[in-house]
């Protein structure tokens, strides 16, 4: 969710239950915002928190004037100060795979996974892997947010109004914000009825396994919300013909890899 | 040139306001999309001849109106260029033509001036406009001059011919040659010898079929060029965007969706908002009073007594830790709660917390009616629901006789050894699982839910399986092993759990009662009712957040069986008597191990079995920035969503998540059973080959031989009989 709307987001992703207590949001507002000049960001987005044994992390995420650029991810453990997290790598992907069970709460903890050798693994990396996987895989945004220009840029779309109620309701009009992975599957026929301005992201309808968002209205029709359920805490809300958009993650980092047998 | 038509004699003498206007509309019209500063003898094209046309009469408008409005003569700088042009061409000297047009241009002179000043300023005003103003009507200029050109296209000979003669001499007036002047007649299509309607100046006219063009609109839409470019800058003008070419794009879709797409009128509603509309309806009728008004009784009455608890009070708390809802959904919660009280009769209420689903939640509110209000209503249901078994099982079992009966004839079909296991009674009301009375709503506003009582088989089948709610009570639940019920059911199988498992309180706050009679009727299961410490005074909260003993379960822990109070479920039934002893004893012997296992109730918190070496809470402080009014939060690790907070002599317990449990390993759905063994094999049943052929034929030649040898013996008995006879 963007720092600048940052109370009225939270507001509205409360629905999932799991929020920030005003302690939180207070230092939240103050740090980000120093965040933001400090690193000189264009925009950033407080991404939520990962809830461990001892202490949890708050994660936040600079971007840069191409929204589609890679982001550059930031971790505290009491949202006042910022640490820079190192951009995740494949190997780090595969190193954290092995790695189950919680988050403990300590950025140097060390795991210890033996196969064929010891191999210890930081929690670090781990984070930083489980942030990537989980923005991959779920960071949405509603179409129209973001459109591209004639000359590469993604840029924020100042005259988006917000979608209408019955766009909002179908998971076609929500894209995953990250650079398109499946847009050069689909067929002519399809491109052709795209907007190469807007439509230049993939979007949430074909995601495997189907069904594995949960798409309701909340707050009597006003706001519709999407849960992920193969990452549950992750919480996607937009408030039809507004502009107030966003999303956050709070859970505990791990994938629900039951989700086949429990839909 | 004698073919030319007659010069229509007075020019044109529009009013020089519109000519400004068009001119300055004109010459920002007269960008051309073909950049060419050349000179008009090069000009072979016919576009770029009528353009050539166009900027000539434009430039002489200019003059013109120049001269004889401002009364100036060419500015310097158009001198310059004029002459710079001059240079340019090489050769055409028009010298007493650049400096001080005269403000009073005769008519007569005018043409031919205007002719040899008309391919001058056709190049001058291309080159002026190359000078680098971008203009949107470039291209609407250049799409506009192709259909007249062919208009045009009568001139361009003349045009030619003009400069031609141009370039040479200066000729007398050729009225009748000059393109200013014969555009107007040639375009009408006849030669009107004199006009006596004063025409619009061409440059005029030119503008107007410009602008016609604009405003033409396709069969498709009722949208036309011109009026989409007004909207769209006036719309630019008004707002004053920064960058807005950067935005022109989006401003272009933007103007184009609002015009399709008006806000409609106040005499309709908008279609989509309607089911919007409707959910807010209901949620006002929440804020209205209850029925009979605002008299001081009731109010009184509410204020004194009443069972809904103070949901604000509890937000607040668990707004410190990080959890819940909003406060104005607190706040709906709220009111819904309140007219659940009115609407049943119950004596204590509590918001137990949110189940997430897949279409929808559920909002679950624990309750407990008064004393044997809620009798008759449960036995209702469950006259139907034991009267469906009962029904079953006769069924099959009349039909199980009746095969009998039919085939006892011929066969005896084995029967099956294959008994149901016993059905494990559920628990009383008010007892063990079925403490509280379960109601759910959806959204606050809409009419609460009540649950059914939840039965044993059910929660053991509920630990089996792990599925999503979909939001909607009566969605069937399918899943292997078969769930017993729909979702209402697995919903209550899950609350049952979650409040077993995750609900606490600080040590001290509910105490057992004095009777400790029951206890060994009971058989040693521990007791099953609390109430609360008078005297008790809260735990700092410090001591809260270390350890974990400082908080206890305060419901019953749910045992294998899926009851929380142990039952042999053998002595229940007459029929489970004609079972082997063995079994019996069998059964017997396990259960009674069972019964064991389940911690008494109040049992703190750190008996509690760890998760692969974590444990299986969490506490903290609500905030570390100040510790003396903050808040013990106690997180549970096994059934993400459960959190219970802790502050002085209050506490409560709330769940908000999907309903699950946490399992560090994957979710292992059980396997189908065992093929089962078929009957034994016994020889009646026993499936004998058929002999073959060779054996046939051999038993046979066998059974011929014997008779064969039987004969022959009947016959030697004969024959000695009759031997003895004989003798």
């Amino acid at each position: 969710m963007d720092e600048e709307s940052l109370l009225l987001s939270l507001e509205l992703a409360s629905g999932s239950g799991q929020g920030l207590s005003p302690d939180r949001r207070a230092s939240l507002l103050t740090s980000l915002m120093l965040v933001k000049r400090d690193y000189r960001f264009d925009r950033v987005l407080f991404w939520g928190r990962i809830l461990s044994l001892v202490a949890d992390y708050y994660i936040a995420q600079g971007l840069s004037e191409d929204q589609l650029s890679p982001r550059k991810t930031l971790y505290s453990l009491n949202c006042m100060e910022w640490s820079l997290l190192p951009p995740a790598t494949e190997e780090m992907e595969m190193q954290t795979s092995v790695v189950k069970g919680r988050f403990m709460g300590d950025p140097s903890h060390e795991y210890e996974h033996t196969e064929l050798q010891k191999v210890q693994i930081k929690e670090e990396t781990r984070l930083v892997s489980i942030i990537d996987q989980i923005d991959k895989a779920v960071a949405v945004i509603p179409r129209g947010a973001l459109f591209k220009t004639p000359f590469g840029p993604i840029r924020v779309n100042r005259t988006f109004e917000g979608l209408s109620s019955s766009e909002a309701k179908k998971l076609s009009s929500y894209f995953h914000f990250r650079e398109p992975v499946e847009l050069k599957n689909k067929t002519l026929l399809e491109k052709a009825d795209l907007d190469p301005s807007l439509d230049f992201m993939d979007s949430l309808e074909h995601d495997i396994p189907k069904g594995s968002w949960s798409i309701q209205m909340e707050r009597g029709n006003t706001l519709v919300v999407l849960r992920s359920l193969l990452w549950p805490g992750l919480t996607f809300y937009h408030a039809p013909r507004t502009k107030n958009y966003g999303y956050i993650y709070v859970g505990t980092g791990e994938k629900n890899i039951d989700l086949p047998f429990m839909l | 040139m004698g073919d030319l038509p007659p010069d229509p004699e007075p020019p044109p003498q529009p009013t020089s306001s519109r000519r400004n206007s068009q001119v300055s509309e004109r010459r920002r019209s007269r960008e051309h999309s073909r950049p060419q500063p050349t000179v008009p003898g090069e000009v072979q094209q016919v576009p770029l001849d009528a353009q050539i046309l166009r900027s000539s009469r434009e430039m002489v408008s200019n003059q013109i109106n120049r001269g004889w409005s401002q009364g100036a003569s060419l500015t310097p700088n158009e001198n310059f260029i004029f002459q710079a042009e001059e240079a340019q061409r090489g050769g055409i000297e028009y010298p007493s033509l650049n400096t001080g047009f005269p403000s009073e241009v005769q008519p007569q002179t005018y043409p031919s001036e205007g002719r040899l000043q008309a391919s001058h300023n056709a190049s001058l005003m291309l080159q002026q406009l190359q000078q680098g103003k971008g203009n949107l009507f470039q291209q609407l200029e250049s799409a506009y001059q192709e259909p007249r050109a062919d208009l045009l296209g009568q001139y361009t000979r003349y045009q030619r011919e003009d400069l031609q003669f141009s370039q040479g001499t200066q000729h007398g007036p050729y009225l009748r040659d000059d393109p200013v002047l014969q555009f107007s007649p040639s375009e009408l299509g006849f030669m009107p010898f004199n006009v006596e309607v004063p025409e619009p100046d061409p440059r005029e006219l030119a503008v107007q079929n410009a602008k016609a063009y604009l405003l033409q609109t396709s069969v498709n839409c009722d949208l036309s060029l011109y009026e989409h470019l007004v909207n769209l800058l006036t719309k630019i003008l008004n707002q004053r965007p920064e960058d807005p070419l950067f935005l022109l794009e989006s401003l272009n879709r933007t103007t184009q969706w609002e015009w399709f797409h008006p806000k409609l009128d106040t005499l309709r509603d908008d279609p989509e908002m309607q089911t919007t509309y409707e959910m807010a309806e209901r949620h006002k009728a929440l804020f209205s009073q209850s029925g009979g008004g605002e008299g001081e009784q009731e109010m009184e009455e509410e204020v004194a007594e009443t069972a809904v608890p103070n949901i604000m009070e509890k937000a607040f708390y668990f707004e410190q830790a990080g959890v819940g809802l909003s406060s104005d959904e607190s706040f709906r919660i709220f009111l819904a709660l309140k007219q659940l009280v009115e609407q049943w009769p119950i004596h204590t209420c509590r918001f137990w917390g949110k189940i997430l689903g897949l279409r929808r939640s559920y909002l679950v509110a624990e309750v407990e009616f008064r004393e044997g209000e809620e009798e008759v209503e449960e036995e209702e249901v469950e006259e139907v629901m034991e009267g469906g078994e009962v029904m079953e099982a006769h069924g099959e079992e009349e039909g199980e006789e009746g095969e009998e009966d039919e085939e006892k004839v011929t066969d005896v079909i084995p029967k099956p050894t294959w008994k149901p296991p016993p059905v494990v009674p559920k628990e009383e009301s008010r007892n063990g699982t079925n403490k509280y009375l379960y109601f759910v709503c959806n959204e606050p506003g809409q009419p609460w839910v009540r649950l059914p009582h939840v039965t044993p088989i059910q929660i053991v089948q509920a630990r089996k399986i792990k599925k999503f709610f979909t939001g909607f009570l009566d969605a069937p639940v399918i899943s292997y092993p078969p769930f017993p019920g729909n979702e209402a059911n697995y919903l209550r199988a899950q609350i049952a759990r979650i409040s077993a498992a995750t609900h606490i309180s600080p040590l001290g706050f509910y105490q057992f009662g004095e009777e400790e009679g029951d206890e060994e009727e009971e058989g040693g299961a521990g007791r099953d009712s609390y109430e609360e410490n008078p005297d008790f005074e809260g735990i700092p909260v410090l001591e809260l957040v270390d350890s974990m003993a400082n908080w206890v379960h305060h419901t019953q822990h749910i045992l294998p069986q899926g009851r929380c109070t142990w039952v042999n479920p053998l002595q229940k039934t007459e029929e489970e008597e004609e079972l082997g002893e063995e079994e019996e004893k069998a059964d017997e012997g396990i259960e009674e191990v069972e019964q064991e296992v389940g911690p008494p109730l109040l049992t703190p918190l750190s008996e509690d079995a760890e998760i692969m070496h974590m444990s299986p809470w969490t506490a903290r402080l609500s905030c570390s920035l100040s510790p003396q009014y903050s808040v013990a939060v106690v997180r549970s690790n096994l059934w993400p969503g459960a959190y219970a907070y802790a502050s002085g002599k209050k506490f409560e317990n709330i769940y908000i998540g999907w309903g699950h449990k946490y399992s560090p390993e994957n979710f292992n759905p059980s396997l189908p059973a065992p093929v089962q063994q078929e009957y034994p094999s016994s020889p009646e049943i026993m499936e004998m080959s058929d002999p073959t052929v060779e054996e046939e034929q051999a038993l046979k030649a066998a059974q011929e031989q014997a008779l064969a040898a039987a004969e022959e013996e009947e016959e030697d008995e004969e024959e000695d009989e009759d031997e003895d006879q004989d003798d």
